[in-house]
């Protein structure tokens, strides 16, 4: 059996949904991929918006949908829309940071039939984790999630970002998410965009010290075999090639923000000129065939060289748009993560001399506005 | 690590919750949903994996499948506990 492939040139199906169902969250983490203007409680969708927009998404094709924010444990309705998915024979995966998560709400998610969890933990050192999260008592708090969930019999992920603060536990934060009964870890060296990218100077390990932490966890993945899967993110600013971000650009994934705006990835807002379609004015359908912000960058017309002839271009779509954009100026450009990219040398440089910082880094917490809600 | 020829023949597999088998209206044809993992099943696999029920053991899921489909049971056995394995290994499958 292979990972699910669809012809490249027709337009293809979408997978998954990952529904920011509100920008709400108790913890502060530096990285957050949330765009810095965050959307506040007053405009977000109602209980009845997003089950319009699952069951069109059940139509279209898609498979799984990924529950996010914000917390998507400040949605009161949480419940009611895990059921709504579970009743059009979605794959629901929860992606929370736990903390507002109770038993009892644990206890009816399991009953509704979220079929999966992912708690994000931010370091297996508990007063580095809290300090990281802006949030004291949260590393404890997770602690107690995991046990529930475990008990609950829904498969647990334990997702952790690395950056400067936690480079050197890596592996610990493998051997925590065994601890803690998951069956996956996502071992994810910062994506810089949105909160991660305002925060880089404080974020950013050396390359020595990506390197290590990526050759151990690699060397662990003998020992661990049938009892955790390490899906292992890669630190783009280190790296030769780039990511396939979001599988090609409008090719697999929708992402719905709290007010019901329909991105073809989470940081597209920040590419200026492309037009979003809102799913409360257009069907999900329209939105994924019809909407300029998904035709911008689908398939190879868009490139420039040297992604046009790169015999790459339909493995890796030329990389991040956004990133491009945050980095060069022109989301058009060749991902400068590529050495392919005349600009390569640039994410080498910057990584440098960011992660030359010395001390304890100060972080801008990931926070609503004043006047939010 | 759960090798293919070491599974005993009185294991009962099942798909864990969080792991199923669906009809793939829009596409056709069958996926395994697991976390993070959409996998497209053909139609060997989806014989095999609609008897991963926990009660059925890996002997009487092969002896099964040898009176389905007339095959040769050596084969039809090889095909089970390859994919059996490879399920087992990704987390996908219980033993």
């Amino acid at each position: 059996m292979n990972e699910l492939s669809q012809p490249k040139s027709a337009l293809e199906v979408p997978l998954g949904l990952l529904a920011e169902l509100t920008h709400v969250c108790p913890l502060g983490c530096p990285y957050c991929s949330n765009p810095i203007q965050l959307d506040k409680r007053v405009g977000e969708l109602d209980t009845d918006a997003w089950r319009r927009i699952f069951s069109q998404a059940a139509q279209l094709g898609v498979l799984q949908v990924h529950l996010s924010g914000g917390e998507p444990a400040a949605r009161r309705d949480l419940v009611e829309i895990v059921a709504h998915c579970a009743k059009m024979s979605l794959y629901t995966n929860l992606i929370t940071s736990g903390v507002g998560l109770s038993e009892a709400t644990m206890a009816r998610l399991a009953e509704a039939g979220l079929d999966h969890l992912q708690l994000s933990i931010q370091d297996c050192d508990e007063a580095s984790a809290d300090r990281i999260a802006g949030y004291k008592g949260a590393f404890a708090k997770k602690r107690q999630v995991a046990a529930c969930v475990r008990a609950s019999g829904i498969p647990l992920t334990v997702n952790a970002v690395i950056h400067r603060a936690n480079v050197h536990r890596a592996v610990g934060m493998v051997e925590l998410a065994i601890e803690l009964g998951a069956r996956r870890v996502e071992i994810a060296h910062t994506q810089y965009y949105g909160w991660a990218l305002k925060n880089r100077a404080a974020l950013m390990p050396s390359r020595e010290e990506a390197d290590a932490a990526w050759k151990a966890v690699e060397a662990l993945r003998p020992s661990v075999e049938g009892k955790i899967v390490i899906d292992h993110v890669a630190p783009d600013y280190h790296a030769r090639t780039p990511k396939p971000c979001m599988g090609g650009w409008g090719r697999r994934t929708l992402n719905v923000t709290p007010t019901g705006k329909v991105l073809p990835c989470h940081a597209a807002e920040t590419v200026p000129g492309l037009e979003f379609w809102n799913a409360q004015e257009h069907s999900l359908a329209d939105i994924w065939a019809k909407s300029p912000a998904f035709g911008a960058f689908r398939g190879t017309e868009w490139m420039q060289e040297p992604c046009r002839s790169c015999e790459l271009r339909e493995v890796d779509f030329g990389g991040c748009r956004c990133q491009a954009l945050a980095l060069l100026g022109d989301a058009r450009a060749t991902d400068p993560a590529c050495h392919k990219s005349p600009r390569h040398a640039l994410m080498v440089e910057i990584a440098r001399a960011e992660s030359a910082t010395q001390g304890e880094p100060g972080y801008v917490y990931r926070r609503m506005d004043r006047g939010a809600d | 690590m759960t090798v293919a020829a070491e599974i005993p023949g009185d294991a009962r597999p099942r798909l864990p919750r969080g792991v199923r088998l669906k009809k793939d209206e829009v596409r056709g044809g069958h996926v395994l949903l697991a976390p993070e993992r959409v996998v497209r099943a053909d139609a060997i696999a989806v014989a095999i994996l609609e008897r991963c029920d926990g009660a059925r053991t890996l002997d009487e899921l092969v002896n099964e499948l040898c009176t389905v489909y007339k095959g040769d049971r050596v084969r039809i056995e090889a095909d089970v506990r390859a994919l059996l394995a490879d399920l087992a290994a990704k987390r996908m499958l219980d033993l």
